[in-house]
């Protein structure tokens, strides 16, 4: 499963456990658009971190946090690199 | 400095006064020891003087610390427990601190750190008669607390303090066996050491060096009748095929939260035992006890109890006054040990519900999601209340977006780890329990599911501390 997929299947487990409604997810759409709140982003991060293996918040602290979803994804995948 | 000695006697007082001690001994590991055996004997080397000096009990054996507590009450200024586990650096500090002027030893060799201290062997095999004694000292007795890092703290207690909540021999229906998973070194164990010896009996140690599984078979072949432990030590005993070869009477918990699952398991496990859980600490010694088969205990409890137990409440932690407190902490620059009206504050969460006051967690054991607090212990108790969940351990991951999340760690009854479909289900229904009976916040971001969970040496589960 790629990154983009992992993320965007997160997304949507955590919006269901939370029962919210997660808006159609493009790329351009804003984090906070989402449909979902900060706490849900902070599970869905917990939750990549055990799936994945890292955290790129916790080695990026001089990046600009992601705003969009796209930024979320990509930062996921520099990450990764 | 001669102080003079408590109410009830000495410990040797109490077991000289005993006329019916023929089957009670302490059982060790390795030997044991008739108690009418240390009335007229004594276990340490013959001419040594105890009068008025200040002592580390610093045994491999917890039977030969016991013998040691017996040989020192009354006679010593002061005595201090080491427990196992405390790491030899800080032997150094701790006998410094307590002024001891000697070491109680049952190994041949010197302790490392303490090569300026005179050795003292105590030896459960030895039999010397013992001279004329004349316990008139109330004795200090020193215990540790369990820290997880850092020099331990050094509690002041006595024997009245500590024997508060033990009714004095003679009256016991049937013969008692005690035995306990706690070492008889720390605050728990202890306890039930001078149960036996001051309120009757016999007692089965437990002993760092055996299994759990031969720690209860030796207490099933030596009958035991009531038997203590946290709820840690509980969850792992009943893992064991062993636990049923044990038939206590009596089963109580003390030092952790008792959820309703350990109640509820042990009382399924052991139907025709009372079980208890207890509330007490090395400071705040032993508030009360309920056996009502459910958590928490009954806000009747609050204000002055007939035992001479005072509790309130008070932003939202349990206080404690009563004459079974510890005294003070030993040593320059420590906290005070109890306020300025005699309370002790135990630092427990609690909340009231219902009629009845229920443990949440540690005031440091927050903790903090976004602004918003949660009780590590609270969620570990929905979690246990899943019939396929041993035990478990709630914990703080920090986490970029709230600055911490719940994560949780989960022991199965079965064992299964790692992916698959069973490891799957239980989560999921994990998930689904904590989303009926807790608020967002709290859910377990991720919940883990592993073979085993670390319990420290005090008999609680390993916490980071926070």
């Amino acid at each position: 499963m790629s990154i983009r997929s992992t993320i965007l299947a997160q997304l949507e487990q955590v919006a269901k456990e939370q029962s919210r409604t997660l808006s159609a997810p493009n790329d351009s759409v804003a984090l906070t658009e989402t449909g979902l709140d900060s706490l849900c982003f902070a599970i869905v991060v917990a939750r990549l971190e055990d799936e994945l293996g890292f955290d790129p918040f916790a080695s990026a602290e001089d990046t600009q946090y992601p705003v969009t979803l796209g930024d979320f994804i990509k930062f996921y995948e520099n990450a990764a690199r | 400095m001669k102080t003079p000695p408590a109410e009830g006697g000495s410990l040797w007082d109490s077991l000289s006064g005993t006329s019916e001690q023929q089957d009670r001994a302490l059982h060790g590991a390795r030997c044991e020891v008739a108690l009418h055996d240390l009335v007229t004997h004594s276990t340490l080397e013959s001419g040594v003087e105890l009068g008025g000096g200040s002592f580390l009990i610093h045994t491999t054996d917890p039977l030969c610390a016991a013998l040691a507590l017996v040989e020192l009450d009354g006679v010593s200024q002061r005595m201090v427990l080491c427990p196992p586990g405390v790491a030899d650096e800080h032997l150094a500090a701790i006998a410094a601190t307590s002024e001891v002027g000697a070491v109680i030893s049952d190994g041949g060799e010197v302790t490392p750190g303490l090569e300026h201290l005179e050795h003292i062997r105590i030896d459960a095999q030895r039999r010397t008669p013992r001279r004329a004694r004349s316990d008139a000292r109330r004795t200090e007795w020193i215990l540790l607390t369990s820290g997880t890092s850092g020099v331990p703290k050094l509690v002041v207690h006595t024997l009245e303090s500590l024997s508060g909540a033990i009714a004095r021999g003679g009256s016991l229906a049937g013969p008692r066996v005690w035995s306990t998973y706690y070492d008889i070194r720390r605050y728990g164990g202890l306890q039930i050491l001078l149960r036996a010896l001051i309120g009757g009996g016999a007692l089965v140690m437990a002993d760092a060096r055996e299994s759990i599984e031969e720690f209860l078979v030796r207490a099933a072949r030596l009958g035991v009748t009531h038997v203590t432990g946290t709820p840690s030590h509980w969850r792992r005993a009943l893992m064991f095929p062993a636990a049923r070869a044990i038939d206590p009477q009596y089963a109580r918990m003390s030092g952790e939260i008792a959820d309703q699952a350990i109640i509820d398991r042990l009382r399924a496990f052991y139907p025709d035992a009372t079980v208890a859980h207890a509330f007490a600490s090395t400071e705040a010694g032993v508030a009360f006890e309920v056996d009502d088969g459910h958590a928490g205990f009954p806000d009747s409890l609050i204000g002055r109890n007939p035992s001479g137990v005072e509790l309130k409440v008070e932003d939202d932690t349990l206080r404690v006054r009563s004459s079974r407190t510890a005294l003070r902490y030993l040593g320059a620059g420590v906290a005070e040990l109890r306020d300025a009206e005699g309370f002790v504050d135990t630092g427990d969460v609690l909340e009231a519900r219902d009629g009845r006051y229920f443990f949440v967690g540690r005031r440091g054991g927050i903790i903090n999601v976004g602004g918003l607090k949660v009780h590590p212990e609270e969620v570990e108790a929905v979690i246990n209340r899943h019939p396929a969940v041993r035990m478990s351990l709630v914990k703080s991951r920090r986490n970029p977006i709230t600055g911490a999340v719940v994560v949780a760690e989960v022991v199965p009854l079965v064992p299964h780890e790692g992916p698959g479909p069973e490891t799957e289900r239980l989560k999921a229904e994990l998930l689904e329990a904590c989303r009926t009976h807790l608020a967002p916040y709290k859910i377990p971001a991720s919940i883990r599911v592993v073979a085993a969970l670390d319990v420290l040496a005090s008999g609680k589960l390993a916490r980071a501390e926070s």
